[in-house]
């Protein structure tokens, strides 16, 4: 024999699961929370794709290495993701005192032709 | 007629035997084919650079064709020989038969990954051949996305292609030093080659699919008008560099990686001494992985990202100098008192140590925010790559070639032409990329092959340079041809090294081992007594 | 070099006895079997990185553009999202049971289980041809055809782009797991695997169930950006 053998019970509690996990990320949509709106809906995602990892893949009861594995793919893509952030984000603060660029995040877009200018803290292009 | 002992070469002798083949060995050796060709191509069309650059004016070649040229040759070099050469030649070869192993764990994906590497290499060369490509071989947009009318499209699928057969072939080598190492081969135990083609099928799993998604990106941006990098709705396009760079510069470390392996064999066999701080050497491959995915963005540094970023992987550059610097003062140190057997491998091996020297520091000059503003996109960077590629990488990879040539053939080589030909590869690099350097901070930029007539000193001597390297080149590939008829037989291990793949015959039993070995022993147990002449 | 390395007795005389499954390569079933579990994770890994791409691209946007994200993403049906999000849902447990049934020597059920994914896989992409069909007629694909009302035109045809390739490469996934699953029905029909050896359909799973994993960020992520005070 070759691979640990879940119960049925075990995949259908984590379907259970999936499909709570799903109808709850519908209705938070619809509920303004603000900027959480986005953390939550990513939280719930997150958990629903760690169940599957675990469960449904079997990470749960795989060596070492495939969890070493695992856990390396969402390092680097939050490399990926954390790092380029850095530099979108960052972009057009203040270098020096008195100097150009601005602190909100809507003026370092680049202005599109036609478009609404984004609201801007100072009047600079 | 006396009866020759079976061997992978000479166990069956159809076409199909080698096109359809499984064994590692074979693959190896047919990789060796494809990458010389396109290390000819890519030589050609640096051959067309440097004749054009020896002179001011732009007289060779039209301004369209010269963008076409260094487009090609970085192509041709980066994606079809720097990339593969070590790994899919060397690796493929020797790691089955260092890890005590039949074959990898994957023989027909192995196989697949030569069609796939062969397939995306034919989609490259006709772009070239019916029209070329023009963008730099960094396909920035938004020239590659709107405004070239070169084949960016075909290029772009034949790299997408390509990039799989590097996927691959990472894929297959990981999985087989984490399951297929012999009894008693723990990892501590391991040649430090094999340590080093882990690191780099880490790079090339993590690495490649992000170019893969960004080529991809460029052709629908391209061929079906989606916006993604397109200034006019609000696009990015430096989200293309960041995307493009996320995998082209931890590349330069699948570039480099695994001839530093190989360059660690060969400097422990001949200098017939144990790699000095073997630990240290092993995880620094590991941390030149990791680290080598956190500074992407210093090809970036004038491209308009924030300030405050650029210091933040300015800062991790140097960081990721670091164990870069550990394998150079450990192979040194290796040296010092080793009982030096100065053979072919080993000058190779020298001539890289001082190279890659070079070119490390340089590249510590360009990680410097400040600098790099001044020398960006100047020949003082195009110095800085050769030295670490060509220098270093090239080298790296003939030293290996000429280490394990008596393995894969069964035949010595001329050693007095490989020597010559070593020093004049030597020659050559260093008058070709050294006054390079000068002309980068006397303020030449890339790319152009116009220049102002103050330059043409260094760049004749320069473009002097490479006629003498590609000499060099060519008589290594006479005389490594030539030992396949005239060659000493070889035997098992003509080195006395190390290394489960010198206690096999040579060239190996087509399944390597006749009975599994068992590794009782640690890496590098060479005895300085064991000094032989000839 | 004689005493570098101890020689073991050869596995000459263990041809008689290996199980036809093993290749000659490997020593046992279970090293063959951990082997292929390690390369489709490691191959799965780099399709985290190879949507991670995308998922760079729609982040950068999103902080860049909120108001045209949020208008957008408004324009995506979140009836036939979320349908689709249970659709796929189930299609990975009844892949799980699929592999279960593999496990344990159940070759029938093997291959029902597959052939249930398969057909709600189907149902998913059905639903999004219907999706896409809408998005045509709205003018809403990205190119010199798209049309968008309001000042948020630019930034929501790169939204438009970014959903047409995260969600067409996300079905061209589907389309191949279809194949791969079809061979593996039918290598279940005939029998072929066994409690020793059903590595097939256990890194088959694996794929599987990656595909839904992309779709459980894919639907909050582009269905769910603004809607809050806006219903349907």
């Amino acid at each position: 024999m070759v691979g640990h053998i879940s119960p049925k019970s075990t995949y259908y509690a984590v379907f259970a699961a999936l499909m709570v996990g799903t109808a709850i990320t519908v209705a938070v949509a619809f509920v303004n929370l603000g900027s959480f709106n986005f953390p939550v809906a990513i939280g719930i995602a997150i958990t629903k794709a760690t169940l599957v990892v675990l469960f449904f893949m079997h990470a749960k009861y795989s060596s070492k290495v495939i969890k070493l594995f695992v856990g390396t793919a969402f390092f680097f893509l939050a490399i990926l993701l954390g790092m380029t952030m850095t530099d979108v984000l960052s972009r057009g603060l203040k270098t020096y005192p008195g100097g150009a660029g601005g602190s909100g995040y809507g003026e370092r877009a680049p202005r599109v032709p036609g478009a609404a200018p984004a609201a801007s803290t100072e009047g600079q292009h | 007629m006396a009866s020759t002992p079976l061997t992978y070469l000479n166990h069956e002798h159809s076409v199909a035997s080698w096109l359809l083949t499984k064994d590692h060995k074979r693959i190896g050796v047919m990789y060796l084919v494809v990458v010389t060709l396109a290390f000819f191509l890519g030589g050609l069309f640096a051959t067309l650079i440097r004749l054009e650059l020896a002179t001011p004016a732009g007289d060779l070649l039209s301004n369209d064709d010269y963008n076409k040229m260094f487009t090609m040759h970085g192509v041709v070099m980066v994606f079809f020989v720097l990339i593969p050469a070590v790994p899919a030649i060397l690796g493929n070869f020797v790691l089955p038969l260092m890890l005590g192993a039949k074959d990898v764990a994957f023989p027909k994906i192995n196989l697949l990954s030569w069609y796939v590497f062969v397939i995306g290499f034919l989609f490259t060369v006709y772009a070239m051949v019916t029209g070329g490509v023009d963008t730099g071989w960094t396909f920035y947009t938004p020239y590659s996305s709107r405004a070239s009318n070169s084949n960016v499209m075909m290029t772009g699928i034949g790299v997408f292609i390509t990039g799989f057969s590097s996927i691959l072939t990472g894929l297959n080598f990981m999985v087989t030093i984490h399951r297929m190492r012999a009894p008693g081969l723990t990892w501590f135990r391991l040649p430090l080659f094999v340590w080093a083609v882990y690191a780099t099928s880490l790079v090339q799993i993590l690495g490649t699919p992000v170019i893969a998604i960004t080529v991809l990106a460029l052709a629908v941006e391209r061929g079906l008008h989606f916006g993604i990098f397109d200034a006019a709705l609000g696009g990015d396009p430096v989200l293309f560099q960041h995307m493009f760079w996320f995998y082209s510069h931890p590349a330069v470390y699948i570039m480099i990686l695994p001839p530093m392996g190989a360059i660690s064999e060969v400097i422990a066999c001949f200098s017939r001494k144990s790699i000095f701080g073997y630990s240290f050497v092993a995880f620094s491959s590991l941390a030149i992985a990791i680290f080598g995915f956190l500074v992407w963005a210093h090809h970036m540094f004038v491209s308009g990202i924030s300030v405050y970023s650029a210091l933040v992987f300015s800062f991790l550059t140097y960081a990721v100098a670091i164990p870069s610097a550990v394998k150079t003062f450990n192979w040194t140190a290796t040296m010092y008192k080793g009982a030096i057997w100065l053979k072919a491998p080993m000058i190779w091996a020298i001539s890289f140590l001082a190279l890659f020297l070079v070119g490390g520091l340089t590249g510590l000059i360009t990680a410097a925010l400040g600098v790099d503003v001044h020398i960006h996109d100047t020949y003082f960077v195009v110095a800085h790559f050769h030295f670490i590629m060509v220098g270093g990488a090239v080298m790296g990879f003939f030293a290996g070639l000429h280490f394990w040539w008596p393995k894969i053939t069964g035949r010595m080589y001329s050693e007095i032409w490989a020597k010559v030909a070593a020093i004049v590869v030597l020659a050559g690099f260093i008058l070709t990329f050294g006054p390079q350097f000068i002309l980068g901070y006397l303020g030449m930029p890339r790319r152009y092959h116009v220049y102002p007539d103050e330059f043409q000193v260094l760049n004749v001597l320069s473009s002097a340079g490479a006629s003498i390297l590609a000499v060099g080149y060519l008589i290594v590939g006479i005389y490594l041809m030539a030992s396949l008829f005239k060659g000493k037989h070889a035997g098992a291990n003509p080195w006395h090294a190390t290394g489960l793949e010198w206690t096999t015959q040579s060239p190996p039993l087509p399944h390597n081992f006749e009975v599994q070995p068992i590794v009782t022993r640690e890496a590098y147990e060479y005895s300085s007594q064991e000094v032989t002449v000839g | 070099m004689g005493d570098a390395v101890a020689v073991h007795g050869g596995h000459g005389d263990a041809h008689a006895h290996h199980h036809p499954d093993l290749q000659h390569h490997f020593d046992t079933l279970e090293q063959q079997h951990e082997a292929a579990t390690l390369g489709m994770w490691l191959f799965l890994i780099t399709e985290v990185l190879f949507f991670g791409g995308l998922f760079l691209a729609y982040m950068l946007y999103r902080v860049w553009y909120p108001v045209a994200w949020a208008e957008a993403s408004r324009e995506l049906d979140i009836v036939l999202g979320a349908f689709n999000t249970a659709v796929l849902i189930g299609s990975s447990l009844t892949m799980a049971l699929a592999v279960r049934a593999a496990q344990t020597g159940k070759q029938r059920a093997t291959v029902v289980w597959i052939l249930l994914t398969m057909t709600l896989g189907f149902v998913f992409l059905i639903v999004k041809y219907f999706e896409y069909k809408e998005k045509f007629e709205h003018h809403h694909v990205p190119g010199p055809n798209f049309v968008f009302e309001g000042p948020e035109a630019g930034p929501a045809q790169i939204y438009f782009s970014l959903y047409f390739l995260m969600t067409g490469l996300h079905a061209t996934h589907m389309i191949i797991g279809f194949f791969i699953m079809a061979v593996i029905a039918w290598m279940a029909h005939k029998k072929r695997f066994t409690p020793e050896w059903y590595t097939p359909v256990e890194i088959t799973g694996l794929y599987w169930h990656f595909v839904d994993i992309v779709w459980i960020f894919l639907f909050p992520l582009l269905y769910l950006v603004d809607r809050a005070g806006h219903f349907a």
